[in-house]
């Protein structure tokens, strides 16, 4: 651990630039996770990154509010946002769900370029950024294990048990008394808001807001994370962003190919390793026998 | 004031499509009473248990609870005016022990507001409820995993599941099913005990001799229709119900 830590003040720039990218997918990978955990399959995580960085953008650029002020407020809006544009499909289930979510993003997009509003196809640059790469580097960090374990505590509460009871058997929520939109909804509003801030830190990161934040890109690697990790763990799409992120920058020097060897990667684990990294290892770490003790 | 009775079932009609699941089906049911539903395959039982407790919007006809209509009301608003019932298919949270099966209803606004707008210890109450429905606390079954349990417990969580909201009106769609003869005759006394409780009950069931220990009343349904009401006796000799049971000619 300390290992690592010197080994983060040491590292160029460009890597740590490479592990701020890996907390923000990590956040946004983990986003999508508490969806499945309450049974929502989202194949549009662009849209709750694309409207936390446009938030953040647009607040910066054309009123000049400063990031500490733009962080929150994308988040809390952004997750009010989203939530709000999914509310009406919230009794979809399953593939219909995921397919409205899949198309959202990609209309967002069109009505920015169609409309030229927000910068339109060109975007909002010169935006401002954290002070120094150390403010960037700790607050992405700290806020992708604050996420990490706030979620994995989440769903330990009676509150997550009820998420997840809804994922498991909704009939059976539903004929106690609970109300599973609303619980729907809070669910959507908490992983709204936490893709949000990742896109609006990215915002921030980057200096710059356009249309490539709901690109497919962003919708897709929070699912490979997840289906490398594991899904349904948390832990796992944050282990999973851990590994594609640094992965697909080591690739990097190999040009085209990159995406090759990245997708065989992929399917080398989805045959390989279909429960999933994090399921995997709990599971053999369980099956050794070691000294417990006992009160 | 006037008095209404718990639930009234007046002129309920479904289609699906062009099939007519239920025909005009009407019945009463007053506070206290336990009522059978029986008929054979396919006859309309679980669909009229779907229309009553809003997992199904009624074509026509209506329902009302304490004189207060509740078709075309949202399943979870109809649960909360303490309307409980379980699903013939057990289908646990498996992942979770038994007892942290019983803290999602627990959970349930209902619940809150019955104790006075505090929900209280949710474990240690699931452990009460589950040792009523015969849980044997003392070799730990309510902390398994709903997972190893055997079909007579998950059957009996189903129970304790529903009863956890503290329902006024019980429905039961086929409780029995898939039990041995033992488990059904531990199972009695658990309802038994419920009706001295004073629980009004709606039991759909198959098995109909431990049924008609059981109910007041039965109402038979055959294609939808409902072709006998009366005591179990009467319902028996009815030329109609040895018709549907066995079949004319």
């Amino acid at each position: 651990m300390i290992l690592l830590g010197m080994g983060i003040f040491l590292a160029p720039p460009y890597w740590k630039k490479v592990l701020v990218n890996t907390a923000i997918f990590g956040i946004l990978a983990l986003s999508w996770d508490l969806l499945v955990c309450t049974g929502l399959v989202s194949l549009g995580q662009a849209l709750f990154f694309g409207v936390g960085a446009y938030i953040a953008g647009t607040l910066n650029h054309y009123w000049g509010w400063p990031w500490w002020v733009t962080l929150p407020t994308a988040t809390v809006a952004g997750g009010l946002l989203c939530a709000g544009i999914l509310a009406p499909v919230l009794r979809l289930r399953g593939i219909y769900f995921a397919m409205v979510t899949l198309v959202l993003p990609l209309m967002l997009v069109r009505i920015i370029e169609a409309t030229k509003i927000l910068g339109g196809t060109e975007g909002l640059s010169g935006l401002q950024t954290f002070p120094s790469s150390w403010v960037e580097l700790v607050l992405s960090l700290a806020a992708f294990f604050a996420v990490l374990f706030g979620f994995r505590r989440l769903m330990g509460t009676d509150y997550g048990l009820v998420l997840q009871g809804i994922r498991d058997n909704d009939r059976s929520v539903l004929s106690s008394g609970i109300n599973i939109h609303w619980f729907k909804a809070q669910a959507l509003f908490i992983a709204g808001a936490t893709g949000a801030f990742a896109g609006a830190f990215m915002t921030h990161t980057y200096m710059f807001v356009g249309m490539p934040v709901f690109a497919l890109d962003y919708s897709i690697l929070p699912i490979a994370a997840a289906v490398v990790g594991g899904m349904g763990t948390l832990a796992g799409p944050a282990v999973g962003a851990f590994i594609l992120i640094p992965l697909s920058e080591v690739l990097r020097a190999l040009g085209a190919l990159r995406i090759v060897i990245y997708g065989l990667f992929l399917v080398v684990f989805i045959v390989a390793l279909p429960e999933g990294l994090f399921p995997y290892l709990s599971r053999k770490y369980h099956q050794f026998e070691r000294w417990v003790e006992v009160e | 004031m006037e008095v209404h009775p718990l639930l009234q079932v007046q002129e309920l009609t479904k289609d699906f499509g062009g099939l007519r699941a239920l025909d005009r089906i009407s019945f009463t049911l007053n506070q206290g009473e336990s009522l059978g539903i029986i008929g054979p395959n396919g006859s309309g039982k679980t669909t009229l248990v779907n229309v009553i407790t809003g997992f199904l919007r009624p074509t026509g006809g209506r329902v009302r609870f304490r004189g207060r209509t509740i078709s075309g009301m949202g399943p979870h608003r109809i649960a909360r005016l303490g309307l409980g019932r379980t699903f013939q298919m057990a289908r646990p949270f498996y992942h979770l022990p038994a007892y942290k099966n019983l803290v999602i209803p627990l959970f349930s606004p209902r619940v809150r507001r019955l104790a006075g707008g505090r929900y209280g210890d949710r474990d240690a109450v699931a452990i009460d409820l589950l040792e009523e429905v015969g849980f044997e606390r003392d070799s730990f079954v309510p902390f398994k995993p709903a997972s190893v349990l055997p079909h007579g417990y998950l059957k009996r969580l189903e129970l304790a599941r529903a009863l956890a909201i503290r329902p006024e009106l019980l429905i039961l769609d086929e409780l029995f099913s898939g039990l041995s003869m033992a488990e059904v005759s531990s199972t009695v006394p658990i309802i038994e005990h419920l009706q001295a409780q004073g629980i009004t009950l709606i039991m759909i069931e198959h098995r109909l001799r431990e049924l008609f220990r059981i109910v007041d009343r039965v109402i038979v349904l055959n294609f939808g229709r409902k072709i006998a009401e009366g005591t179990p006796a009467e319902v028996m000799e009815s030329e109609d119900v040895k018709k549907a049971y066995l079949g004319s000619e």
